[in-house]
């Protein structure tokens, strides 16, 4: 659908903004360009419609040499959603939305039947949007429209600029959702640029990431996440998202590092305390030189009070535990074949490094089944 | 002294007068506002040599324009066109350049022709500000037509000079008053005009 053929951009300053740049999109794939500021990603993107001429090099959109085509023929048939939205205040939702169909010279019933298609694709009621002026509506509403406007004339091809990127956070994931809902409805072929790396794995098939004008690495989220080309793609995609699998990961990967510790000679009612101001149900108890003697649980507590005095006396000190570096496999099965709740981590001497919880546990394991569930 | 018959004929010449030159004056700034607005540089020059003739003194200006035009109507409507230039001109200007970019782009984008984008976009975007320029360069026109009749354009400037000649403050209000009103009245009409010609979307 769009190749570029070593495509280069020189500014007129001398300013390299693309290097030589190779590229296939593929018809209905949607493609994410990302990387930092003065990437060369925008640059790129706005080649394709002709808004930037390449210095060097080919662009083909559709098998056509673009620069054989007329501009505004070319632009009129590849969408166009940017950051700053533009849509145009002196007109009317319906008529920002039908503009493109009507320099194609659609007719008006087409075009209004077109309109109220699209509000209704993005749950805008027509009846109540169609007449509103941009300015009525909240910046998610206009972006909505900018997206619609985008797609009113059924191009094949979009091309999207950060368009969520000056949006909050609730109602850029809100859009991205139904960006992604569209998207799979209508399979158009999107060339989106971001900075966000959580969008891209997010809405992208494929994610071509630059750097000084070159591609650095092209993949897919789901390659991405797990084979980053250098610390560059991976810093960029951020070591949390990184997937590890739960075969390759050790218990010192989901631990709590600082879990809530007290002396055997430490008093009850204070350890009932303290498991209030920390929000945990349970203390393990350490002697000075952080080993494990025991633990003790809000439930052992709740029935000692009355006679006892101290952790020590209550404690309960038959534990399963775990080193750190054994994997996070063993820590599953020894927690579901024992009914525990907890599993403290100790090393050789038994001194205590962590610990693993039911909800530690479920945490770090969903986290990674996203991580994959979105690239599927 | 003067009669109402006359007073009226004076004012429809006077009114004929303004409006000309501001009609001229039009024509002439808006296209040349547009133009400037594609070739920023020219722009800052170009409406400084404009402004000068805003600062040379009308009587003047109309001095002048005598010995290439003659007397009666011609060299006053040269002068006073000259004079409402400067405020539609550069007010055009303004307006186009202001015209906020990403709406220019998204324009550029969705593949409208410059012609297009000049006018679905850039001038109604830009036409609140052309507009108070066509009403500021009316109103002043109106009052320094009265100096038409120096070089015998006619206008209600007639009783205002003949009443400053003969110390007949009757003269000068049978003149001054109709000016005076004929500005306010311009003013509001073209007030009015801009909020209703405003599309809804842009009205604050």
């Amino acid at each position: 659908m769009v190749r570029f053929e070593n495509v280069t951009k020189v500014y007129p300053d001398g300013t390299k903004a693309v290097a030589e740049l190779n590229l296939h999109v593929e018809r209905g794939e949607f493609v994410c360009l990302i990387g930092p500021s003065g990437c060369g990603k925008t640059t790129t993107m706005k080649m394709i419609n002709r808004l930037h001429e390449p210095t060097s090099g080919k662009i083909y959109v559709d098998g056509r040499d673009i620069s054989t085509v007329n501009p505004v023929e070319l632009r009129r048939n590849i969408g166009y959603v940017i950051q700053q939205v533009g849509l145009f205040p002196h007109l009317t939702i319906a008529q920002n939305i039908e503009l493109v169909p009507r320099l194609l010279g659609w007719d008006k019933a087409r075009r209004a039947r077109r309109v109220d298609e699209l509000l209704q694709m993005v749950n805008l009621d027509p009846a109540v949007y169609r007449d509103r002026y941009p300015r009525e509506l909240s910046g998610g509403q206009q972006q909505r429209v900018g997206v619609l406007r985008a797609l009113a004339a059924e191009p094949d091809l979009i091309l999207m600029d950060e368009p969520f990127g000056a949006l909050d956070p609730i109602t850029r994931e809100t859009l991205q959702d139904e960006l992604k809902r569209l998207q799979a409805k209508l399979k158009k072929t999107v060339v989106f640029v971001t900075h966000d790396m959580d969008e891209a794995l997010k809405l992208a098939d494929r994610i071509v990431v630059m750097k000084d004008g070159r591609i650095h690495q092209v993949a897919t989220p789901d390659e991405l996440l797990r084979n980053p080309k250098d610390e560059f793609v991976a810093q960029f995609i951020g070591r949390d998202r990184l997937v590890a699998s739960a075969e390759t990961l050790t218990v010192a990967d989901i631990m709590i590092r600082n879990p809530v510790a007290a002396p055997p000679h430490f008093g009850l009612a204070e350890a009932v305390a303290t498991m209030r101001k920390r929000r945990v149900n349970s203390v393990l108890v350490v002697d000075e030189e952080e080993r494990l003697l025991g633990i003790v649980t809000a439930r052992a507590i709740e029935r000692g009070i009355a006679s006892h005095r101290t952790l020590g006396e209550v404690m309960e000190t038959n534990l399963a535990t775990v080193t750190p570096d054994q994997p996070v496999t063993l820590a599953i099965q020894r927690m579901l074949l024992g009914r525990l709740e907890f599993l403290p981590v100790v090393d050789e001497q038994r001194r205590l490094k962590g610990l693993v919880t039911n909800t530690s546990l479920v945490g770090t394991l969903s986290r990674t089944a996203e991580a994959r569930g979105a690239t599927a | 002294m003067i009669t109402w018959e006359k007073l009226g004929e004076l004012t429809l010449q006077h009114l004929t007068l303004s409006l000309s030159a501001v009609l001229l004056a039009t024509l002439v700034a808006v296209p040349g506002g547009i133009l400037l607005s594609r070739n920023r540089r020219a722009a800052d020059p170009i409406i400084a040599v404009v402004g000068m003739f805003q600062t040379l003194p009308a009587i003047a200006l109309l001095a002048f324009m005598i010995p290439l035009m003659g007397i009666g109507s011609r060299p006053a409507l040269a002068a006073l066109f000259l004079y409402a230039l400067l405020p539609i001109l550069s007010n055009t200007y303004k307006g186009l350049v202001s015209v906020d970019p990403a709406a220019k782009e998204a324009a550029r984008g969705m593949g409208m022709t410059a012609f297009q984008m000049l006018l679905f976009v850039e001038l109604p975007l830009a036409f609140r500000v052309i507009m108070s320029g066509i009403r500021t360069s009316t109103v002043l026109i109106i009052g320094w037509a009265t100096l038409g009749a120096y070089v015998g354009a006619g206008g209600l400037g007639e009783p205002i000079i003949s009443g400053f000649a003969m110390v007949s403050p009757r003269l000068i209000l049978a003149g001054g008053v109709p000016v005076t009103l004929m500005a306010l009245l311009a003013d509001f009409l073209l007030g009015y005009l801009e909020r209703k010609v405003t599309p809804r979307g842009l009205q604050v």
